[in-house]
């Protein structure tokens, strides 16, 4: 039985079958190039690796899937990391004029990230993370997947999970790669609700009325709520963290007659009832801090964005099948039809799938391999899609596959509306 | 000079057709001629007006009364149109007439449109140029503000300006979403307003603050805020409009009166430029931490503290941190070691800082990636900018810190009950600045700062020269000055540098 467990140690002996055998050249291509509709898109991408010994080699460009290909094989890069499409190829970045060199065009991206959340989780701090906080992540991505796509109406979204302890969402979209700096920090703010650093205590400040983008987030908080921060964090339970969230309360009598409750209420479940309770006597009153149980809500499971990286566009991010090169994870996308489900810890390791790489074949034999170039090639690419068929990467890739092929949907679209266009003139 | 290949007399009754209305979207360039020397009291007066603007924006809120009550003062004062109507009949002595003050803010536009135009390649110039858009449209904004909700229209109306209504079924459909999201609409104002449907990206400072209704990419703006959508347009005009004039520019500047009158404009722009290092090697490492406490403005030694503590800073933290150590004289040898020597008492072993941060700390000093120099942030960058996250340490106290904590951290630095009550007074007003500058009386033991404070790095040097540590701190007038400030306060300047600053 092929195990997920995984040491750094391997990594110089598992890179190099990974990148040969698994990695998904030809889709990661498909991507990269949104259909060649734009001249140059992928060749004037960044790419930036970080190879054994934390070398981290930044501006490497490629002009072909092959070349990229030869590279990754070459150096075997323990990360990878995707940056802009620049106007000139990022790899002469040093030979064009100085300032004539731009980052034009990018994804719009974010990152989550769990050490973002040490102030409001008790089952973990800084890198670690367990089931019980996983489920601050998909809270994070309910809220923001429905906002991009219902408000800012965006449609193609790959979620990733970054190997360790976040995920990172690339919206692909060409109105979101198009978008300016200013553009994508006003979407990062829009969605950024809990603002303030260590000095700040209460980091939720809801106006009247609420916001429908607000509106719709609680929703998504309430379901998960209950069992997430009642039951599994228990942030009613210990003095300490019952205090906590007491300092959330608008200081007034309200704070005096919830810790009186408390005192004969030892019932998780019952003092956030009783919250509840103080809440809609309070909006009866109609003054101001009237949502306190929201803002606790908010203030406990809210996404935390990390808003530089979604501002800049020459920003780098982790790449989508990147290993992570200390838990040795592989970076998958993550499917929302079967995100209640996902399990950071069931990823597979990079150990894991070159392990069952080596299994004995099940009866298949080598087909004859034909004398011309392409059939070479064709061959070669149809041998290593059988390779990862028969790991537990398979399912990744296959979804991979399936957003690359909604995308490739939306660009027939725009294709036959121009040729429609061109018809009619 | 002359602004158009065509030479025209203008008459006065064409002038005061030109000029009937008190705000321009400045689409059509001054046909005249005009002395060299109203050319430059032009030029300078409307320089003030725009840095007026500039600094009422951080210490008020935009449009408040205060704000509005003294942009219009400053705009009497500098002889620019402040009023909607034309009351002609109190001229004071020497002063304009309201059509002459029109005919002023027209041509000071184009002159420093002229001067602020060129970015070719330049990402201090690009600085400028952001910093000059920016206050024209505050200046646009409050002036368009200032109109009646006729007037709004006629100028619409004038400039061609026309937006989308969406229809009455789907205002009605969308009834609840437009109250909740429409600052201070109510069911019934719903009904009566138009609502115009504009791409997100055409509403952004809506967007920012949730104040407008999104859905599917398109932002359902209300007529009361119908002024966003033409500032916004206002500013994708200027901002084409700078370059193209840019590419004109070559017959202007080959014009040797104009050209250094031009170039000093854009540059002559109140403000130390604190990236120049002076002082450079006068103090010893052993002295940073005694200095936090004496002359660093909380904002720095709030984040000396949290790095002693964590032996950490997070980027935007060691940016704000970095750049201000430089402006004060640590050079880039001194500043490897002191960063290297903390990060080493905590996670970061020396070769992994060698690796990881000594490259950003060297791209500080100018001596890597594009050799930008880069300048210390100054008072309005870290207000406006970037606000601390968390786990985060930088930012301006004043302005980011919970004034309950703000009081606590004051009270361990031995500020007396009433001087605390004073500031957090200014900051509940939202005066940072004002509120830094009476802490800086209250731990100086002076009753007037005699400086107006604008950046840390002043801060510091005042300081010093009142402990009389800094009798030799040079802070020449004359060298060449540039705006550290430059609006850029805002701007995506160091966003290169931040690329590598990464957490891992
Ligand atoms: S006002 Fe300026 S100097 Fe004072 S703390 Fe804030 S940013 Fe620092
Ligand atoms: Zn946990």
């Amino acid at each position: 039985m092929p195990s997920n467990v995984f040491d750094s140690a391997n990594l110089p002996d598992l890179l190099p079958l990974y990148y040969r055998r698994l990695f998904p050249f030809s889709l990661y291509y498909r991507w990269l190039t949104y259909g060649g509709l734009q001249k140059n898109y992928f060749q004037n991408r960044e790419f930036s690796f970080t190879l054994k010994d934390d070398i981290y080699v930044r501006y490497q460009s490629f002009s072909t899937q092959t070349e990229l290909e030869k590279e990754m094989q070459k150096i075997n890069p323990y990360k990878i990391d995707i940056g802009a499409v620049y106007s000139h190829r990022p790899i002469q970045h040093n030979t064009v004029k100085s300032g004539t060199f731009q980052a034009l065009e990018k994804e719009l991206v974010f990152d989550i990230d769990m050490t973002d959340y040490d102030d409001v989780r008790s089952c973990c701090s800084a890198a670690d993370i367990c089931c019980k906080c996983w489920t601050l992540m998909t809270i994070a991505i309910r809220i923001l997947d429905r906002a991009l796509r219902e408000d800012f109406g965006f449609q193609h979204l790959l979620w990733v999970y970054s190997g360790r302890r976040g995920v990172h969402c690339w919206v692909c979209d060409e109105a979101a790669r198009k978008l300016s700096v200013a553009a994508r920090s006003a979407v990062a703010e829009y969605l950024s609700l809990v603002k303030g650093g260590d000095e700040t205590v209460k980091k939720v400040v809801l106006t009247d009325p609420i916001h429908p983008f607000i509106r719709e987030s609680l929703a998504v908080v309430e379901k998960y709520f209950t069992q997430y921060a009642i039951h599994d964090q228990d942030i009613l339970g210990q003095k300490e963290s019952v205090e906590k969230v007491l300092a959330l309360v608008p200081e007034d009598i309200l704070l005096k007659e919830l810790q009186q409750d408390f005192q004969n209420e030892r019932k998780p479940e019952n003092r956030w009832t009783q919250i509840r309770n103080q809440a809609i006597k309070k909006q009866g009153a109609a003054k101001k801090g009237q949502h306190f149980e929201k803002e606790i809500m908010l203030q406990y499971c809210y996404p935390r964005l990390d808003v530089n990286v979604s501002k800049g566009v020459n920003h780098l991010l982790k790449s989508p099948f990147s290993v992570h090169p200390k838990t040795g994870r592989i970076s998958v996308p993550i499917d929302l039809e079967e995100l209640d489900s996902f399990d950071p810890f069931a990823v597979p390791t990079i150990s894991l799938i070159c392990e069952e790489l080596d299994r004995p074949r099940r009866g298949e034999e080598d087909e004859k391999l034909d004398d011309t170039k392409e059939n070479e090639k064709d061959a070669a690419e149809r041998r290593k899609i059988r390779d990862y068929k028969r790991t537990s990467l398979a399912k990744y890739v296959k979804h991979f596959d399936q957003f690359l092929a909604q995308m490739a949907q939306s660009w027939k679209g725009d294709l036959l509306k121009k040729s429609d266009l061109q018809k009619q003139f | 000079m002359l602004f158009s290949g065509r030479r025209r007399k203008v008459n006065l009754n064409a002038q005061s057709e030109l000029y009937e209305h008190a705000v321009q979207f400045y689409v059509q360039p001054p046909l005249e001629n005009i002395s060299l020397n109203e050319f430059e009291t032009f030029a300078v007066e409307r320089l003030k007006l725009l840095k007026t603007i500039e600094t009422l924006g951080v210490s008020y809120v935009k449009l408040s009364e205060q704000y509005k009550k003294k942009l219009e003062s400053e705009s009497k004062n500098l002889n620019f149109p402040y009023r909607s109507e034309t009351d002609d009949r109190k001229i004071p002595p020497g002063g304009l007439s309201e059509c002459e003050k029109r005919r002023k803010d027209h041509i000071s536009h184009f002159i420093l449109r002229l001067a602020y135009c060129q970015t070719v390649h330049n990402p201090y110039r690009e600085e400028l140029r952001r910093w000059f858009i920016q206050q024209e449209v505050d200046l646009f904004r409050y002036r368009f503000s200032e109109l009646h909700s006729k007037q709004k229209l006629e100028f619409l109306h004038r400039n061609n300006l026309q937006y989308d209504a969406i229809s009455a079924e789907e205002k009605s459909e969308l009834q609840r979403e437009l109250i909740d999201s429409t600052y201070g609409v109510s069911g019934i104002t719903v009904e009566q307003q138009d609502f115009y449907k504009v791409p997100f990206q055409d509403a952004l400072d809506l967007v920012r603050t949730r104040k407008v209704y999104l859905r599917a990419g398109y932002a359902y703006i209300p007529h009361q805020d119908i002024v966003t959508i033409v500032l916004n347009d206002f500013r994708t005009r200027l901002s084409k409009a700078l370059a193209l004039t840019a590419r004109s520019l070559p017959a202007v500047h080959s014009d040797e009166r104009l050209q250094p009158l031009l170039s000093h404009l854009s540059h002559a722009y109140v403000g130390q430029d604190y990236s120049v290092q002076k002082n450079v090697g006068k103090f010893s490492l052993e002295q940073v931490d005694s200095l936090s406490g004496k002359s660093f403005p909380l904002c720095m030694r709030q984040l000396h503290q949290s790095l002693r503590e964590n032996h950490h800073l997070r980027h935007g933290g060691r940016m704000q941190y970095g750049l201000f150590l430089k402006g004060i004289g640590l050079s880039l040898e001194q500043a490897l070691q002191f960063w290297r020597s903390e990060f080493v008492k905590g996670k970061v072993d020396a070769d992994k800082f060698d690796k990881a941060y000594a490259y950003s700390v060297r791209h500080m000093f100018g001596r890597e990636g594009k050799r930008t120099d880069y300048t210390p942030y100054s008072c309005m960058k870290v207000i406006l900018s970037n606000a601390p996250g968390q786990g985060d340490h930088h930012g301006c106290p004043f302005r980011h810190s919970d004034p309950e904590l703000l009081k606590q951290k004051l009270q361990v630095y031995k500020v007396p009950p009433s001087g605390i009550s004073q500031i957090l007074e200014l900051v509940k007003g939202m005066h940072y600045q004002l509120a830094c500058q009476k802490y800086f009386e209250l731990t100086h033991n002076v009753d007037d700062a005699n400086f107006s404070l604008s950046h840390p790095n002043q801060y510091f040097i005042e300081s010093q020269k009142i402990l009389g540590g800094g009798k030799d701190l040079k802070r020449e007038a004359d060298v060449p000055q540039r705006s550290q400030e430059a609006a850029g306060g805002l701007a995506e300047m160091s966003e290169d540098l931040d690329s590598f600053f990464q957490d891992g």
